[in-house]
Protein backbone atom coordinates (compact mmCIF):
# COMPACT_ATOMS: atom_id res chain seq x y z
CA UNK A 1 0.00 0.00 0.00
CA UNK A 2 3.09 2.24 0.11
CA UNK A 3 3.75 1.63 -3.57
CA UNK A 4 2.09 5.16 -4.41
CA UNK A 5 2.82 4.52 -8.09
CA UNK A 6 3.71 1.72 -10.06
CA UNK A 7 7.34 1.91 -10.65
CA UNK A 8 8.05 3.21 -14.44
CA UNK A 9 9.74 -0.33 -16.55
CA UNK A 10 13.58 0.54 -16.11
CA UNK A 11 15.07 2.42 -18.88
CA UNK A 12 17.99 1.02 -21.04
CA UNK A 13 20.48 3.20 -19.77
CA UNK A 14 23.03 1.73 -21.37
CA UNK A 15 21.53 2.50 -24.23
CA UNK A 16 21.69 6.33 -23.61
CA UNK A 17 25.75 5.37 -23.03
CA UNK A 18 26.23 4.17 -26.04
CA UNK A 19 24.47 6.72 -28.16
CA UNK A 20 26.77 9.47 -25.75
CA UNK A 21 29.83 7.25 -26.52
CA UNK A 22 29.01 7.13 -30.11
CA UNK A 23 28.25 11.09 -30.20
CA UNK A 24 31.78 11.87 -28.35
CA UNK A 25 33.70 9.67 -30.77
CA UNK A 26 31.98 11.62 -33.42
CA UNK A 27 33.10 14.91 -32.15
CA UNK A 28 36.72 13.90 -32.04
CA UNK A 29 36.53 12.14 -35.27
CA UNK A 30 35.02 14.68 -37.03
CA UNK A 31 36.14 17.49 -35.94
CA UNK A 32 39.00 16.81 -33.26
CA UNK A 33 37.33 18.26 -30.51
CA UNK A 34 38.08 15.37 -27.72
CA UNK A 35 35.90 14.94 -24.51
CA UNK A 36 36.44 11.48 -24.17
CA UNK A 37 38.57 12.14 -20.90
CA UNK A 38 36.10 14.25 -19.43
CA UNK A 39 34.37 13.61 -15.74
CA UNK A 40 31.31 10.60 -17.60
CA UNK A 41 28.32 12.08 -15.00
CA UNK A 42 28.58 15.90 -15.96
CA UNK A 43 29.52 15.39 -19.87
CA UNK A 44 26.07 12.78 -19.66
CA UNK A 45 23.96 15.45 -18.14
CA UNK A 46 25.00 18.18 -20.67
CA UNK A 47 24.83 16.06 -24.05
CA UNK A 48 21.46 14.82 -22.79
CA UNK A 49 20.41 18.28 -22.04
CA UNK A 50 21.85 19.49 -25.60
CA UNK A 51 19.80 16.71 -26.64
CA UNK A 52 16.54 18.15 -25.24
CA UNK A 53 17.45 21.78 -26.11
CA UNK A 54 17.74 21.40 -29.76
CA UNK A 55 14.18 18.80 -29.30
CA UNK A 56 16.03 15.76 -30.51
CA UNK A 57 14.44 12.26 -29.89
CA UNK A 58 18.00 10.68 -29.41
CA UNK A 59 21.37 11.31 -28.80
CA UNK A 60 21.95 9.69 -32.23
CA UNK A 61 20.38 12.41 -33.81
CA UNK A 62 22.58 14.74 -32.69
CA UNK A 63 25.38 12.73 -33.55
CA UNK A 64 24.08 12.33 -37.19
CA UNK A 65 23.96 16.13 -37.06
CA UNK A 66 27.88 16.65 -36.04
CA UNK A 67 28.34 14.48 -38.85
CA UNK A 68 26.43 15.99 -41.70
CA UNK A 69 25.92 19.49 -40.17
CA UNK A 70 29.03 22.08 -40.56
CA UNK A 71 27.22 25.22 -38.60
CA UNK A 72 25.80 22.31 -35.69
CA UNK A 73 29.31 22.09 -34.00
CA UNK A 74 29.54 25.54 -32.28
CA UNK A 75 26.17 24.66 -30.93
CA UNK A 76 27.04 21.31 -29.41
CA UNK A 77 30.68 23.05 -28.36
CA UNK A 78 28.58 25.60 -26.93
CA UNK A 79 26.10 23.03 -25.36
CA UNK A 80 29.25 21.11 -24.27
CA UNK A 81 30.81 24.03 -22.35
CA UNK A 82 27.61 25.56 -20.53
CA UNK A 83 29.87 27.89 -19.11
CA UNK A 84 28.54 29.23 -15.90
CA UNK A 85 30.31 32.02 -13.85
CA UNK A 86 30.57 35.49 -12.13
CA UNK A 87 32.90 38.42 -11.54
CA UNK A 88 34.58 37.98 -8.10
CA UNK A 89 33.42 34.73 -7.60
CA UNK A 90 34.62 33.62 -4.25
CA UNK A 91 35.68 36.85 -3.05
CA UNK A 92 38.13 35.54 -0.69
CA UNK A 93 40.26 34.21 -3.46
CA UNK A 94 40.30 37.58 -5.11
CA UNK A 95 40.87 38.94 -1.75
CA UNK A 96 44.22 36.13 -1.44
CA UNK A 97 44.87 37.53 -4.97
CA UNK A 98 45.38 40.85 -3.86
CA UNK A 99 47.25 40.46 -0.68
CA UNK A 100 49.31 37.63 -1.36
CA UNK A 101 50.40 36.93 -5.21
CA UNK A 102 50.17 40.39 -6.59
CA UNK A 103 52.78 41.91 -4.16
CA UNK A 104 55.27 38.86 -5.48
CA UNK A 105 54.45 39.62 -9.24
CA UNK A 106 55.11 43.03 -8.40
CA UNK A 107 58.57 42.48 -8.72
CA UNK A 108 58.52 41.23 -12.18
CA UNK A 109 59.22 43.69 -14.46
CA UNK A 110 56.46 42.01 -17.09
CA UNK A 111 53.79 40.08 -16.07
CA UNK A 112 51.74 37.24 -17.85
CA UNK A 113 49.15 36.03 -16.68
CA UNK A 114 47.37 32.70 -18.49
CA UNK A 115 43.86 32.83 -17.46
CA UNK A 116 42.89 28.81 -18.97
CA UNK A 117 39.41 28.27 -19.35
CA UNK A 118 37.89 32.12 -19.91
CA UNK A 119 34.73 31.06 -20.76
CA UNK A 120 32.17 34.17 -20.84
CA UNK A 121 35.62 36.43 -19.42
CA UNK A 122 33.81 37.58 -16.15
CA UNK A 123 36.81 36.49 -14.18
CA UNK A 124 39.25 38.41 -16.98
CA UNK A 125 37.74 41.51 -16.25
CA UNK A 126 37.55 40.92 -12.59
CA UNK A 127 41.46 40.19 -12.75
CA UNK A 128 42.03 43.17 -15.03
CA UNK A 129 40.40 45.46 -12.55
CA UNK A 130 42.60 43.59 -9.51
CA UNK A 131 45.59 44.72 -11.32
CA UNK A 132 44.48 48.03 -12.22
CA UNK A 133 44.24 49.05 -8.69
CA UNK A 134 47.33 46.94 -8.05
CA UNK A 135 48.93 49.53 -10.12
CA UNK A 136 50.05 46.86 -11.92
CA UNK A 137 48.35 46.68 -15.23
CA UNK A 138 50.09 48.64 -17.45
CA UNK A 139 53.13 45.83 -17.37
CA UNK A 140 50.89 43.22 -17.49
CA UNK A 141 49.96 40.67 -20.29
CA UNK A 142 46.39 38.09 -20.02
CA UNK A 143 46.20 35.59 -22.31
CA UNK A 144 42.99 34.65 -21.79
CA UNK A 145 42.09 31.05 -24.02
CA UNK A 146 39.39 29.09 -24.52
CA UNK A 147 38.79 26.04 -26.86
CA UNK A 148 34.94 27.55 -27.39
CA UNK A 149 35.00 30.01 -30.04
CA UNK A 150 31.85 31.69 -29.39
CA UNK A 151 32.94 32.03 -25.23
CA UNK A 152 35.78 33.72 -26.20
CA UNK A 153 33.59 36.73 -29.02
CA UNK A 154 31.34 36.95 -25.98
CA UNK A 155 34.20 37.48 -23.45
CA UNK A 156 35.52 40.16 -25.67
CA UNK A 157 32.16 42.21 -25.68
CA UNK A 158 32.05 41.86 -21.89
CA UNK A 159 28.17 42.12 -21.95
CA UNK A 160 26.28 40.23 -19.03
CA UNK A 161 23.03 40.42 -18.09
CA UNK A 162 22.24 43.53 -15.26
CA UNK A 163 20.69 41.19 -13.16
CA UNK A 164 24.40 39.98 -12.21
CA UNK A 165 25.16 43.41 -11.10
CA UNK A 166 24.40 43.25 -7.65
CA UNK A 167 25.79 40.28 -6.78
CA UNK A 168 29.16 40.97 -8.52
CA UNK A 169 28.91 44.67 -7.04
CA UNK A 170 29.04 43.02 -3.81
CA UNK A 171 31.20 40.28 -4.48
CA UNK A 172 33.68 43.10 -5.68
CA UNK A 173 33.52 45.10 -2.52
CA UNK A 174 34.23 41.74 -0.10
CA UNK A 175 37.11 41.06 -3.04
CA UNK A 176 38.81 44.55 -1.37
CA UNK A 177 37.82 46.56 -4.48
CA UNK A 178 38.69 49.96 -3.60
CA UNK A 179 36.04 51.66 -5.91
CA UNK A 180 32.32 50.57 -6.82
CA UNK A 181 31.95 48.09 -9.72
CA UNK A 182 30.04 50.24 -11.43
CA UNK A 183 33.28 52.30 -12.39
CA UNK A 184 33.94 49.91 -14.49
CA UNK A 185 30.70 49.38 -16.58
CA UNK A 186 28.04 51.24 -18.44
CA UNK A 187 24.44 50.05 -18.19
CA UNK A 188 22.10 50.24 -20.72
CA UNK A 189 18.81 48.19 -20.82
CA UNK A 190 19.07 44.63 -19.40
CA UNK A 191 23.01 44.71 -20.25
CA UNK A 192 25.90 46.33 -18.21
CA UNK A 193 28.93 46.32 -20.12
CA UNK A 194 32.62 46.26 -19.29
CA UNK A 195 34.59 49.18 -19.72
CA UNK A 196 36.58 48.01 -23.10
CA UNK A 197 40.03 49.66 -21.70
CA UNK A 198 40.02 47.27 -19.42
CA UNK A 199 40.76 44.85 -22.19
CA UNK A 200 43.53 46.57 -23.39
CA UNK A 201 46.44 44.45 -22.62
CA UNK A 202 44.13 41.19 -22.84
CA UNK A 203 44.82 38.84 -25.79
CA UNK A 204 41.69 36.20 -26.19
CA UNK A 205 42.90 33.25 -28.03
CA UNK A 206 41.57 30.18 -28.67
CA UNK A 207 43.44 27.04 -26.58
CA UNK A 208 42.09 23.65 -26.17
CA UNK A 209 43.77 22.18 -22.73
CA UNK A 210 42.68 18.55 -23.66
CA UNK A 211 44.87 18.75 -27.06
CA UNK A 212 47.32 22.08 -27.28
CA UNK A 213 50.32 22.51 -25.64
CA UNK A 214 52.17 25.28 -23.70
CA UNK A 215 50.57 28.35 -24.32
CA UNK A 216 52.91 30.68 -22.77
CA UNK A 217 55.19 31.52 -20.37
CA UNK A 218 53.46 32.81 -17.33
CA UNK A 219 53.90 34.08 -13.73
CA UNK A 220 50.33 33.45 -13.34
CA UNK A 221 48.21 30.73 -14.52
CA UNK A 222 44.15 30.90 -13.55
CA UNK A 223 42.16 27.95 -14.10
CA UNK A 224 39.22 27.67 -11.45
CA UNK A 225 36.51 25.36 -12.18
CA UNK A 226 37.82 23.59 -15.70
CA UNK A 227 39.20 20.55 -14.17
CA UNK A 228 36.48 19.73 -12.25
CA UNK A 229 35.11 18.35 -15.71
CA UNK A 230 38.17 16.62 -16.81
CA UNK A 231 38.99 12.68 -15.36
CA UNK A 232 41.98 11.97 -13.41
CA UNK A 233 44.35 11.15 -15.89
CA UNK A 234 43.06 14.36 -18.01
CA UNK A 235 43.73 16.58 -15.25
CA UNK A 236 47.31 15.27 -14.43
CA UNK A 237 48.18 16.05 -17.65
CA UNK A 238 46.42 19.84 -17.50
CA UNK A 239 48.78 19.93 -14.29
CA UNK A 240 51.71 19.46 -15.95
CA UNK A 241 51.16 21.70 -19.21
CA UNK A 242 50.72 24.54 -16.14
CA UNK A 243 53.95 23.32 -14.84
CA UNK A 244 55.98 23.72 -17.90
CA UNK A 245 54.43 26.99 -18.43
CA UNK A 246 54.87 28.69 -15.39
CA UNK A 247 58.57 30.45 -14.63
CA UNK A 248 60.01 28.47 -11.36
CA UNK A 249 57.80 30.14 -8.30
CA UNK A 250 55.05 31.29 -10.84
CA UNK A 251 51.37 31.01 -9.42
CA UNK A 252 48.32 28.60 -9.83
CA UNK A 253 45.26 29.34 -9.29
CA UNK A 254 41.91 26.30 -9.13
CA UNK A 255 38.94 26.71 -7.94
CA UNK A 256 38.04 26.16 -4.03
CA UNK A 257 37.01 22.73 -4.08
CA UNK A 258 38.95 20.89 -6.41
CA UNK A 259 40.94 18.48 -5.48
CA UNK A 260 44.62 17.16 -6.13
CA UNK A 261 44.52 14.04 -4.60
CA UNK A 262 44.40 11.95 -7.18
CA UNK A 263 46.76 14.25 -9.77
CA UNK A 264 50.73 12.89 -9.10
CA UNK A 265 51.61 16.08 -10.59
CA UNK A 266 50.13 18.05 -7.82
CA UNK A 267 53.72 17.45 -6.19
CA UNK A 268 55.24 19.94 -8.62
CA UNK A 269 53.39 22.94 -6.53
CA UNK A 270 53.71 23.77 -3.18
CA UNK A 271 50.35 25.50 -1.53
CA UNK A 272 50.54 29.10 -0.70
CA UNK A 273 46.98 29.34 0.73
CA UNK A 274 45.52 25.90 1.03
CA UNK A 275 42.03 26.96 1.25
CA UNK A 276 42.20 29.07 -1.97
CA UNK A 277 43.49 26.65 -4.21
CA UNK A 278 46.64 28.90 -4.83
CA UNK A 279 50.15 26.91 -5.36
CA UNK A 280 53.40 28.38 -6.28
CA UNK A 281 55.18 25.96 -8.45
CA UNK A 282 58.44 24.13 -7.02
CA UNK A 283 59.08 22.18 -3.62
CA UNK A 284 58.06 23.64 -0.42
CA UNK A 285 60.75 26.56 0.54
CA UNK A 286 61.75 27.21 -3.15
CA UNK A 287 60.64 30.10 -5.97
CA UNK A 288 61.98 32.46 -3.15
CA UNK A 289 62.76 35.61 -5.30
CA UNK B 1 16.10 -8.25 -1.89
CA UNK B 2 19.60 -6.27 -2.54
CA UNK B 3 21.02 -4.97 -0.02
CA UNK B 4 21.54 -1.29 -0.01
CA UNK B 5 24.73 -0.14 -0.01
CA UNK B 6 24.34 3.98 -0.20
CA UNK B 7 21.19 6.66 1.03
CA UNK B 8 21.27 9.66 -0.89
CA UNK B 9 19.21 12.44 0.73
CA UNK B 10 17.57 16.02 -0.06
CA UNK B 11 15.76 18.60 1.14
CA UNK B 12 15.35 22.63 1.17
CA UNK B 13 13.63 24.45 3.61
CA UNK B 14 12.92 23.16 7.03
CA UNK B 15 16.02 20.62 6.43
CA UNK B 16 18.58 21.34 8.95
CA UNK B 17 15.80 19.85 11.85
CA UNK B 18 14.67 16.78 9.77
CA UNK B 19 18.26 15.85 9.11
CA UNK B 20 19.27 16.92 12.55
CA UNK B 21 16.38 14.55 13.90
CA UNK B 22 16.90 11.88 11.05
CA UNK B 23 20.94 11.95 11.83
CA UNK B 24 20.58 11.70 15.55
CA UNK B 25 18.17 8.19 15.21
CA UNK B 26 20.54 6.23 12.66
CA UNK B 27 22.11 3.23 14.26
CA UNK B 28 25.71 4.06 14.26
CA UNK B 29 26.61 0.45 12.97
CA UNK B 30 25.10 1.84 9.27
CA UNK B 31 27.88 0.74 6.57
CA UNK B 32 26.37 2.68 3.89
CA UNK B 33 27.52 5.64 2.53
CA UNK B 34 25.41 8.64 2.54
CA UNK B 35 24.99 11.84 0.62
CA UNK B 36 22.89 15.05 1.88
CA UNK B 37 21.91 17.59 -0.36
CA UNK B 38 20.54 20.11 1.23
CA UNK B 39 20.00 24.04 -0.28
CA UNK B 40 21.34 26.61 1.66
CA UNK B 41 22.00 30.53 1.35
CA UNK B 42 25.30 30.13 2.71
CA UNK B 43 28.61 30.36 0.87
CA UNK B 44 30.14 27.21 2.94
CA UNK B 45 28.71 24.42 4.45
CA UNK B 46 31.10 24.11 7.22
CA UNK B 47 28.53 25.44 9.79
CA UNK B 48 25.89 22.86 8.43
CA UNK B 49 28.40 20.12 8.92
CA UNK B 50 29.09 21.31 12.62
CA UNK B 51 25.44 21.71 13.27
CA UNK B 52 24.44 18.24 11.99
CA UNK B 53 27.81 16.55 13.52
CA UNK B 54 26.80 17.72 16.73
CA UNK B 55 23.56 15.22 16.53
CA UNK B 56 24.72 13.01 14.11
CA UNK B 57 25.67 9.14 14.87
CA UNK B 58 27.74 8.90 12.10
CA UNK B 59 31.10 11.44 11.04
CA UNK B 60 29.45 14.12 9.19
CA UNK B 61 31.74 16.01 6.63
CA UNK B 62 31.68 18.30 2.99
CA UNK B 63 32.00 15.79 -0.12
CA UNK B 64 35.11 16.45 -1.23
CA UNK B 65 35.92 16.45 -5.05
CA UNK B 66 36.85 13.07 -6.66
CA UNK B 67 36.91 11.27 -3.27
CA UNK B 68 35.35 7.92 -2.95
CA UNK B 69 32.01 8.08 -1.17
CA UNK B 70 33.06 6.76 1.74
CA UNK B 71 30.74 3.84 3.81
CA UNK B 72 29.25 4.83 7.04
CA UNK B 73 30.44 8.61 6.78
CA UNK B 74 27.96 11.48 6.10
CA UNK B 75 28.47 14.00 2.82
CA UNK B 76 27.31 17.18 2.93
CA UNK B 77 27.36 18.86 -0.79
CA UNK B 78 29.36 22.09 -0.85
CA UNK B 79 27.55 24.99 -1.68
CA UNK B 80 27.46 26.55 -4.74
CA UNK B 81 28.08 23.30 -6.88
CA UNK B 82 26.55 20.64 -8.21
CA UNK B 83 27.54 17.21 -6.23
CA UNK B 84 28.00 13.83 -8.83
CA UNK B 85 28.48 10.48 -8.25
CA UNK B 86 30.38 8.94 -10.83
CA UNK B 87 29.99 5.04 -11.97
CA UNK B 88 33.28 4.52 -10.20
CA UNK B 89 31.44 5.97 -6.84
CA UNK B 90 33.60 8.77 -6.54
CA UNK B 91 32.06 12.55 -6.29
CA UNK B 92 32.36 14.94 -9.00
CA UNK B 93 31.44 18.38 -8.92
CA UNK B 94 30.23 20.57 -11.32
CA UNK B 95 29.27 24.46 -11.78
CA UNK B 96 26.57 24.32 -14.55
CA UNK B 97 23.78 26.21 -14.31
CA UNK B 98 21.26 26.22 -11.75
CA UNK B 99 18.59 23.16 -11.88
CA UNK B 100 15.32 24.09 -10.19
CA UNK B 101 16.70 27.23 -9.36
CA UNK B 102 19.16 25.19 -7.01
CA UNK B 103 22.93 24.61 -7.15
CA UNK B 104 23.31 22.03 -5.58
CA UNK B 105 20.92 20.73 -6.95
CA UNK B 106 19.28 17.42 -5.55
CA UNK B 107 18.40 15.96 -9.40
CA UNK B 108 21.54 16.15 -10.19
CA UNK B 109 22.66 13.96 -7.29
CA UNK B 110 19.65 11.73 -7.34
CA UNK B 111 20.50 11.05 -11.00
CA UNK B 112 24.31 10.48 -11.21
CA UNK B 113 24.06 8.37 -7.32
CA UNK B 114 21.03 6.28 -9.42
CA UNK B 115 23.46 5.85 -12.27
CA UNK B 116 26.19 4.99 -9.93
CA UNK B 117 24.55 2.40 -7.47
CA UNK B 118 21.66 0.91 -9.54
CA UNK B 119 19.61 -1.04 -7.56
CA UNK B 120 21.61 -0.91 -3.99
CA UNK B 121 20.36 2.84 -3.14
CA UNK B 122 17.72 4.43 -1.31
CA UNK B 123 16.84 7.95 -1.97
CA UNK B 124 14.95 10.18 0.56
CA UNK B 125 13.08 13.43 -0.04
CA UNK B 126 12.18 15.00 2.62
CA UNK B 127 10.60 18.81 3.78
CA UNK B 128 11.46 21.11 0.99
CA UNK B 129 9.72 24.34 -0.69
CA UNK B 130 10.19 23.68 -4.43
CA UNK B 131 9.88 20.61 -6.67
CA UNK B 132 13.91 19.47 -6.33
CA UNK B 133 14.36 16.14 -6.33
CA UNK B 134 11.09 14.53 -7.87
CA UNK B 135 13.19 14.00 -11.08
CA UNK B 136 15.97 12.34 -9.47
CA UNK B 137 13.71 10.09 -7.12
CA UNK B 138 12.20 8.96 -10.04
CA UNK B 139 15.33 8.18 -12.05
CA UNK B 140 16.57 5.99 -8.61
CA UNK B 141 12.55 4.14 -8.47
CA UNK B 142 13.86 3.47 -12.67
CA UNK B 143 17.36 2.14 -12.04
CA UNK B 144 15.79 -0.28 -9.08
CA UNK B 145 16.85 1.73 -6.10
CA UNK B 146 14.44 2.59 -3.06
CA UNK B 147 12.12 5.42 -2.38
CA UNK B 148 11.32 6.98 0.37
CA UNK B 149 9.62 10.62 1.28
CA UNK B 150 8.61 12.37 4.00
CA UNK B 151 4.72 12.61 4.66
CA UNK B 152 3.45 16.10 3.26
CA UNK B 153 1.61 16.62 6.03
CA UNK B 154 4.19 16.12 8.45
CA UNK B 155 6.94 18.22 6.87
CA UNK B 156 7.65 21.85 7.78
CA UNK B 157 7.34 22.49 4.37
CA UNK B 158 5.14 20.21 2.36
CA UNK B 159 5.89 21.21 -1.24
CA UNK B 160 8.95 18.87 -2.23
CA UNK B 161 7.75 15.77 -0.70
CA UNK B 162 4.23 16.54 -2.36
CA UNK B 163 6.15 16.88 -5.94
CA UNK B 164 8.11 14.24 -5.43
CA UNK B 165 5.43 11.97 -4.67
CA UNK B 166 3.27 12.81 -7.70
CA UNK B 167 6.41 12.63 -10.09
CA UNK B 168 8.06 9.50 -8.95
CA UNK B 169 5.94 7.77 -6.53
CA UNK B 170 7.26 6.15 -3.40
CA UNK B 171 8.18 2.81 -1.63
CA UNK B 172 7.61 4.42 1.38
CA UNK B 173 5.69 7.20 2.67
CA UNK B 174 6.34 7.98 6.27
CA UNK B 175 6.54 10.72 9.11
CA UNK B 176 9.83 11.95 10.03
CA UNK B 177 10.68 9.82 12.87
CA UNK B 178 10.03 6.79 11.30
CA UNK B 179 12.56 7.52 8.65
CA UNK B 180 15.46 6.51 10.75
CA UNK B 181 14.44 2.97 11.97
CA UNK B 182 13.15 1.96 8.65
CA UNK B 183 16.70 3.04 7.60
CA UNK B 184 18.27 1.09 10.13
CA UNK B 185 15.94 -2.09 9.37
CA UNK B 186 16.68 -1.68 5.54
CA UNK B 187 20.60 -1.24 6.11
CA UNK B 188 21.61 -3.68 8.57
CA UNK B 189 21.76 -7.03 8.46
Amino acid sequence: MNDLAGKAKAPDTSLDDIEIELFVRALKLRHGYDFTQYAPASLKRRVLQLAHAQEAATVSDLTTRLLHEPSFLPVALEGLSVPVSEMFRDPDVFLALREQVLPVLASYPQINIWQAGCAHGQEVYSLAILLEEAGLYERTQIYATDFNESALQQAQEGIYPAREAQLWSRNYLAAGGRHTLADYYSARYEFIKLDQRLRRNVIFANHNLVTDEVFCEAHLVLCRNVLIYFSDPLQDRTLSLFRDSLVRGGFLCLGTRESLDFAPSAGDFTPVDAARRIYRLGPRGAGKE
Amino acid sequence: MVTPQAIVIGCSAGGLTALESLFANLDPALPQSIAVCCHTGSATVELLCELLAKHASLPVEEARERAPMQGGVIHVAPSGYHLLVETSRRFALSVDQRVSFARPSIDVLFESAAEAWRDALIGIVLTGANSDGANGLLRIRQCGGIAVVQEPTNAESPAMPAAALERAGADYCLPLADIAPLLNRLCLP
